[in-house]
């Protein structure tokens, strides 16, 4: 991976640059889960209509 | 944490405007047929109040329920007894209300997840490299859409109110293990140059449709199949633009992010 130069962030070391990425890409997958997949009431019905029509299972 | 900081602002970006589109395309692809499915959802007796609210429309939703025909009968029940609107919310706890909040609330949703797939879009096209521009962005939509649409959707497909549908719990672990492990697939095809790998990844991405997802004890419903089929056609294609417009523009913000577009041209192949 030698694209650090035109990569995002143009100065940080191979490690931190792994952790940062995995560190968004987990936040990304935590807010789907909780809008997407929560099983608590009051989310899944706020987000009805968003979870059938990303045919997220729901009910 | 500049990396991380760079990531988030490339993804909200990126999210709120494809979740925009989105919701804007929801509303008139999907959300039509989602109210009409409520239709026959109550219609089939799935809150009890509603036999003393409507008693004369019931008898002819009860007829018309294995015909595709009575949308409109049951339609207009439902709009004679406005209370069932607020319906679900004496079983299910709190609901937005139908209408302006229900709908603020699914742009919201939008938004908000959309911001969700940004951050994941980014951060593994970050590890191959980056988007580069908006046409490099155009296929990493495609592999979103093929990750997080196509795969999972060919053992659960898109479902309306008062489907049958197995455990929610069993569905959405199948749900997150076809989506990793479509992922995986389709990046060991794309970043290595390796025929064992990619025989490997064949099996990953044939493998959660071998074991199945899980199904429900009948198929019985009051849901026209075509009202279905329609539904299932409009969320496949809302996804797929949404999906091309994430990627493009995530390739344009990063773009102008980094200054270094053209420089990225060759680094997908």
């Amino acid at each position: 991976m030698n694209t650090a130069s035109v990569s995002l962030g143009t100065s940080v070391s191979s490690q931190s640059r792994f952790m940062q990425l995995v560190l968004s890409a987990f936040l990304g997958i935590f807010v789907i889960g909780v809008v997407g997949f929560s099983h608590i009431d009051a989310v899944h019905n706020a987000a009805h209509d968003y979870r059938h029509s990303m045919a997220f299972p729901c009910h | 944490m500049n990396l991380f900081r760079n990531v988030v602002f490339v993804a909200a970006i990126a999210g709120l405007v494809a979740g925009v589109v989105l919701a804007c395309m929801q509303a008139y692809a999907t959300v039509p047929l989602i109210l009409k499915a409520e239709v026959y959802e109550q219609a089939g007796g799935g809150h009890q109040h509603e036999h003393a609210a409507a008693p004369a429309a019931n008898a002819t939703d009860t007829n018309a329920m294995s015909t595709a025909a009575p949308a409109e009968n049951a339609m207009s029940s439902a709009a004679s007894a406005p209370a069932e609107a607020a319906a679900p919310a004496e079983d299910e706890g709190w609901a937005p209300a139908d209408g302006f909040e229900r709908f603020a609330f699914s742009v919201l949703a939008n938004i908000v997840t959309g911001i969700g797939f940004a951050l994941v879009l980014v951060a593994v096209s970050e590890f191959a490299g980056g988007i580069g521009n908006w046409r490099q962005g155009i296929f990493w939509g495609l592999a979103g859409f093929a990750v997080f649409t196509l795969a999972p959707g060919l053992g659960l497909p898109p479902e309306l109110p008062a489907m049958p549908a197995a455990d929610l719990t069993q569905r959405q672990i199948w749900w997150w293990a076809t989506v990793a492990a479509t992922a995986a697939g389709l990046g060991l095809i794309a970043f290595r140059k390796s025929l064992p790998l990619a025989i490997l990844a064949v099996a990953l991405i044939v493998a959660p449709h071998v074991v199945g997802a899980p199904q429900p004890d009948n198929y019985v419903t009051s849901i026209p199949e075509g009202l279905h089929h329609q539904f299932v056609v409009a969320v496949t294609v809302t996804n797929l633009v949404f999906w091309l417009v994430l990627g493009a523009v995530v390739g344009v913000v990063r773009g102008r992010f980094t200054g270094t577009a053209t420089s990225l041209r060759d680094s997908f192949a």
